[in-house]
């Protein structure tokens, strides 16, 4: 059974069409780069996913519960942060992550906490108040929320946006650490995360999948991945 | 590793909301402005413009009075960041992402918020201890004042409910939320009874009037406790806090 399955979802606003009958999925130890230029579809998708946005037609199902009908049961085996990492600015890192815990109602809370805050390397601001963080902090809070109940199910929107190059890669490598067992989708639209990240690519354009390969079939297209992208979604 | 399966989430989930809504307004120092507010103007209107220490009678009804004008300031103020902040941080996506359902939500943001303004309320109670040193209250009706305040604070409480849902700004939430209170204070003080004599006729006038916030706490000062004003009050704050969580889920 694929942990993510996406069958012909659509989405519209108004007159605009964003996501046109997008349909995949995502097996365990796959990690999907999800690619495209701003306003391709990308995050509409993945709030479809989520369960967060209403599909206009189409259904999706995280760890074979469907998001619209089995919600709560979905939400629990998924961990998703949304773009730009939003979280409770009031509270502090820690106050933040245990609420999160409490609210699942995970079996030890504090221990979910303690571990997160190592893996996301967060300890030293634990009790900093999230508002006073800089962005790559508050990104990492973000990612931290996500993989605080080892989810086997990840959905990151734009992670690494506005991360140094150290930062970067420090998502990078929790992410390849996490990803055998899990099934993630990373939005991105750096090119080189690709290579560096990913297993698989979806290259969406105008709302509509646009490729859908492995990593070594979308590197093999050519050496410029710039000119392969323009391509791709022209 | 894979995550183990988890349990039916039963109500953690819920009183994790509530604990981190309720523990959400003393966060800020707002909140100890809220309460500073909330009891200067509750003591001052009481003795100096209802002259509760002049009347000389143990009895509260005079700093009742004016509870409905307070809670249609103050109801507003406290729930104003019910979902509007939600929805201004970017939160809101996260909750509804989160294996929580949107009415489990919404309850504990309600019944955090009332619960605020019951402790809001309970910082009163010297006034009433005052009354009893002075004179020989009937405790009982003041027990039912005080219910029936808390129950008028519920009603403003499910408005201001609806204004935060539908705006991400806490300005217009209670802007809004407060205008809808006070035309519920005003309609029973007769100041549009012209204007209502016109359309609905002088017999429709005393209808209306019933859906005054006074009206209703009336009884309540007076040691009654009437079906019709309790109704009143929980159905307007339950109407408030489901026309609210309908608006967010519908989004």
């Amino acid at each position: 059974m694929p942990l993510i399955e996406a069958q012909h979802l659509s989405k519209s606003y108004g007159a605009l069409r964003a996501v046109r009958d997008v349909s995949f999925s995502v097996d365990r130890g796959e990690v999907v780069g999800f690619l495209g230029p701003n306003g391709a579809g990308k995050s509409t998708t993945m709030k479809m996913l989520t369960g967060h946005l209403r599909a206009d037609a189409g259904s999706a199902r995280i760890a074979g519960f469907d998001v619209a009908d089995e919600a709560v049961r979905a939400k629990q085996h998924l961990g998703y942060s949304p773009e730009g990492a939003p979280a409770y600015g009031e509270m502090t890192v820690r106050e933040f992550l245990r609420f999160a815990a409490d609210l699942r109602g995970l079996a030890d809370p504090a221990e979910s906490v303690r571990r997160t805050l190592a893996l996301c390397r967060l300890e030293e601001v634990a009790a900093q108040g999230i508002d006073t963080l800089s962005k790559g902090y508050r990104m990492r809070v973000g990612f931290a929320q996500a993989v605080l109940h080892d989810p086997e199910v990840l959905i990151l929107d734009e992670p690494t946006d506005g991360l140094d190059p150290n930062q970067k890669h420090e998502v990078r490598r929790i992410l390849k650490e996490m990803a055998a067992t899990k099934a993630v989708i990373v939005s991105t639209h750096i090119l080189e995360e690709v290579g560096e990240l990913c297993t698989r690519v979806i290259v969406i354009a105008k709302g509509e999948v646009r490729c859908d390969e492995s990593r070594e079939k979308f590197l093999a297209r050519g050496a410029d991945l710039n000119a392969v992208f323009r391509q791709l979604t022209a | 590793m894979t995550s183990p399966a988890p349990a039916a989430p039963g109500l953690k989930p819920f009183a994790a909301m509530l604990r981190r809504e309720f523990a959400g307004y003393f966060r800020t120092p707002l909140a100890y402005v809220f309460l500073a507010v909330f009891n200067a103007f509750a003591v001052s209107l009481a003795f100096f413009v209802g002259g509760l220490y002049e009347s000389g009678v143990a009895s509260l009804d005079r700093f009742f009075l004016y509870h409905p004008w307070l809670w249609a300031f103050l109801a507003p103020a406290a729930g104003a960041r019910l979902w509007a902040e939600e929805r201004r941080q970017g939160t809101l996506e996260l909750l509804l992402t989160w294996p929580i359902t949107v009415w489990q939500a919404a309850l504990g943001k309600f019944l955090a918020a009332w619960l605020f303004l019951a402790c809001a309320l309970l910082m009163t109670l010297p006034v009433a201890f005052t009354v009893g040193w002075l004179g020989d209250p009937d405790w009982g009706v003041i027990l039912s004042g005080y219910a029936g305040s808390l129950l008028c604070a519920g009603a403003c409480l499910g408005i201001a409910a609806i204004a935060s849902a539908l705006t991400r700004s806490q300005v217009i939430a209670f802007v809004t939320g407060f205008l809808a209170c006070f035309l519920l204070v005003l309609v029973g003080y007769g100041v549009f009874d012209e204007l209502l004599a016109g359309a609905f006729g002088s017999a429709g006038i005393d209808e209306i009037r019933r859906l005054g916030l006074w009206r209703n706490l009336e009884p309540f000062t007076l040691g009654l406790i009437d079906a019709r004003p309790v109704a009143y009050f929980l159905s307007v704050a339950f109407a408030g806090l489901g026309l609210s969580t309908i608006i967010v889920e519908r989004r």
